[in-house]
């Protein structure tokens, strides 16, 4: 580590502020950009499942 | 050589290749962006000029970078669309826009943090950023044109069209911005060390330059599997992938 | 129309149909004179807004003679397709045997000549006003001329994409005026250079670069948009 201890990290030499608070915005951001669409497929996926698990049903009834 | 091209217009094609790929690309993505920023943050040294606050230009310059080659992305699958009528060019395309903005955006905000403690103000008329402000409108002008439109069909081509457009003038602007800039600006205001960067600096911004694309691709596949999830809910295909 | 007249009657029929729009434009002599109302009314809130030091307001009367003139432009392009759009009219020359890119040609030409054109005529009274030289005042007038042109040409393809949007205006702002930038900056970089005893030539000669560009590659670019929205 370039850095001789973890306090030194996190101080930067006065500039921590900026560095950690634009990498956790950035962070932040690539996060929900990930996050969005999982969610959304994944919510998709289980409506379309019980849509057809529903139909199947119905054939089965009416034979 | 055709068989691939017709396999990328192949909707459930292209969903089992996303569905093949994301696993194994998702948590390397991950894992590259974290050490990447650690690699940034922790290990390289510092800069002896501007202090420890060049550690932003890790994510800053990779941001920008892909922000401008996403919008090329986007109008390259714009034009597939409108000359081909390939459908799946409209998804990817749709798919890049919102990456391309929230990279932009990215650069904006972590260009202003970085701004502040090198030039001592929150946001500084430079070329780049000028460049990258324009360049995030021109992203949002084509999101919003495509919620704009009823027709989604319609709205694609729409969009691709604007695209193209933005992909003519892009070089314009970027050029008359600097031009601008160079006839304003005192020549003291420069942006150090990307010159003459050290090796032991150059490497974790490269590293963070490719993770930065794979990342955008990864995006991309994740938007484009679930606007397909969307589009085709009652097709037998994505039934019977997904009862699998 | 025969097939084999076409080509002889394409200039006729530009011609004519240029002819058709400016008449439009004259019966309604609304269209013409408010840009230009809005372009003075704009003008004058600068000096209230920022005092009226002259050196001051020559300094920065480049900046706001462009800002004015570009937001003029995004107005007139706002209604720039919508009456013919609404008539039927556009859909019957997307119809006809024309290169629709031709087609709009007239429109574009008579749009600017009652727009950009005069705004160019009466800009060196906008720029006394403003206390720029009456030296300058040629730059003035040739680097509007050029200007509107490629602001037209450029906002054009925007209104072509948003004219079937209901309430597309501010739409349409944003997707034109990011595409301005350049013309903006070449603009007032020749009215700068002009003021300050500089060569305004090279900026000027980008702005006819520009024109030419615009008017090779807009016209298409129109035509597939107003396609799109015709949904043909």
């Amino acid at each position: 580590m370039y850095f001789e201890s973890i306090g030194e990290a996190l101080l930067m030499g006065g500039h921590g502020g900026f560095v950690w608070s634009a990498y956790g915005i950035t962070f932040a951001v690539l996060t929900i950009a990930l996050i969005r669409p999982l969610v959304s497929t994944r919510s998709l996926n289980a409506t379309i499942r019980l849509r057809s698990a529903r139909q199947s049903n119905l054939s089965e009834g009416d034979s | 050589m055709w068989r691939i091209v017709h396999q990328f217009g192949s909707p459930p094609w292209v969903y089992r290749f996303c569905d093949r790929v994301i696993p194994w690309l998702l948590p390397l993505t991950v894992v590259a962006l974290l050490v990447g920023s650690a690699w940034g943050l922790l290990f390289a040294p510092t800069d002896y000029k501007q202090g420890d606050s060049y550690r932003i230009i890790y994510i800053h310059v990779p941001a920008s970078v892909v922000a401008l080659a996403g919008y090329y992305v986007m109008a390259s699958a714009g034009l597939v669309s409108l000359v081909w009528r390939v459908k799946l060019a409209d998804t990817a395309m749709r798919a890049a826009a919102p990456i391309g903005a929230a990279y932009t955006a990215i650069a904006l905000v972590t260009g202003a943090i970085w701004g502040k403690p090198t030039w001592g103000a929150w946001w500084v008329w430079d070329a780049r950023i000028t460049s990258m402000l324009i360049l995030f409108f021109l992203y949002v002008g084509v999101m919003a044109l495509f919620e704009a439109y009823e027709n989604k069909t319609i709205a694609a081509r729409a969009c691709a069209i604007l695209s193209l457009v933005g992909t003519v003038n892009i070089p314009i602007i970027y050029k008359s911005v600097d031009w601008w800039y160079s006839l304003h600006q005192p020549a003291s205001i420069k942006f150090t060390g990307s010159s003459a960067i050290d090796t032991s600096m150059l490497y974790p911004l490269l590293g963070m330059i490719v993770t930065f694309y794979v990342l955008f691709a990864l995006l991309m596949m994740l938007n484009i599997k679930q606007s397909l999830t969307q589009e085709y809910a009652h097709s037998a295909w994505l039934h019977k992938r997904l009862n699998d | 129309m025969a097939p084999e007249r076409a080509d002889a009657s394409l200039a006729h029929y530009c011609i004519r149909q240029t002819g058709r729009h400016l008449l439009l434009l004259v019966r309604s002599p609304g269209e013409i004179v408010n840009p230009l109302l809005f372009f003075l009314l704009v003008i004058i809130l600068f000096p209230l807004g920022l005092g009226p030091d002259p050196e001051m307001l020559s300094a920065l009367a480049p900046g706001i003679v462009w800002v004015v003139a570009l937001l003029a432009n995004v107005m007139l392009c706002m209604r720039l397709f919508a009456d013919d759009f609404a008539d039927g009219s556009l859909e019957q020359l997307a119809m006809a045997n024309i290169p629709l890119a031709v087609a709009v040609l007239p429109q574009l030409l008579a749009s600017w000549l009652a727009s950009g054109f005069l705004l160019s005529l009466v800009s060196p009274l906008f720029g006394l006003m403003l206390g720029l030289p009456l030296s300058v005042a040629p730059i003035l007038m040739a680097s509007l001329l050029m200007g509107t042109l490629i602001m037209l040409l450029l906002g054009a393809v925007g209104a072509a994409l948003t004219v079937g949007i209901q309430r597309g205006g501010m739409l349409l702002s944003l997707l034109i005026l990011p595409l301005y930038v350049p013309v903006l900056i070449v603009g007032t970089r020749s009215l700068t250079e002009a003021v300050g005893g500089g060569d305004p030539a090279v900026a000027l000669a980008l702005l006819g670069a520009g024109v030419t560009g615009g008017l090779v590659l807009s016209p298409v670019a129109i035509a597939a948009g107003l396609r799109v929205s015709l949904e043909l």
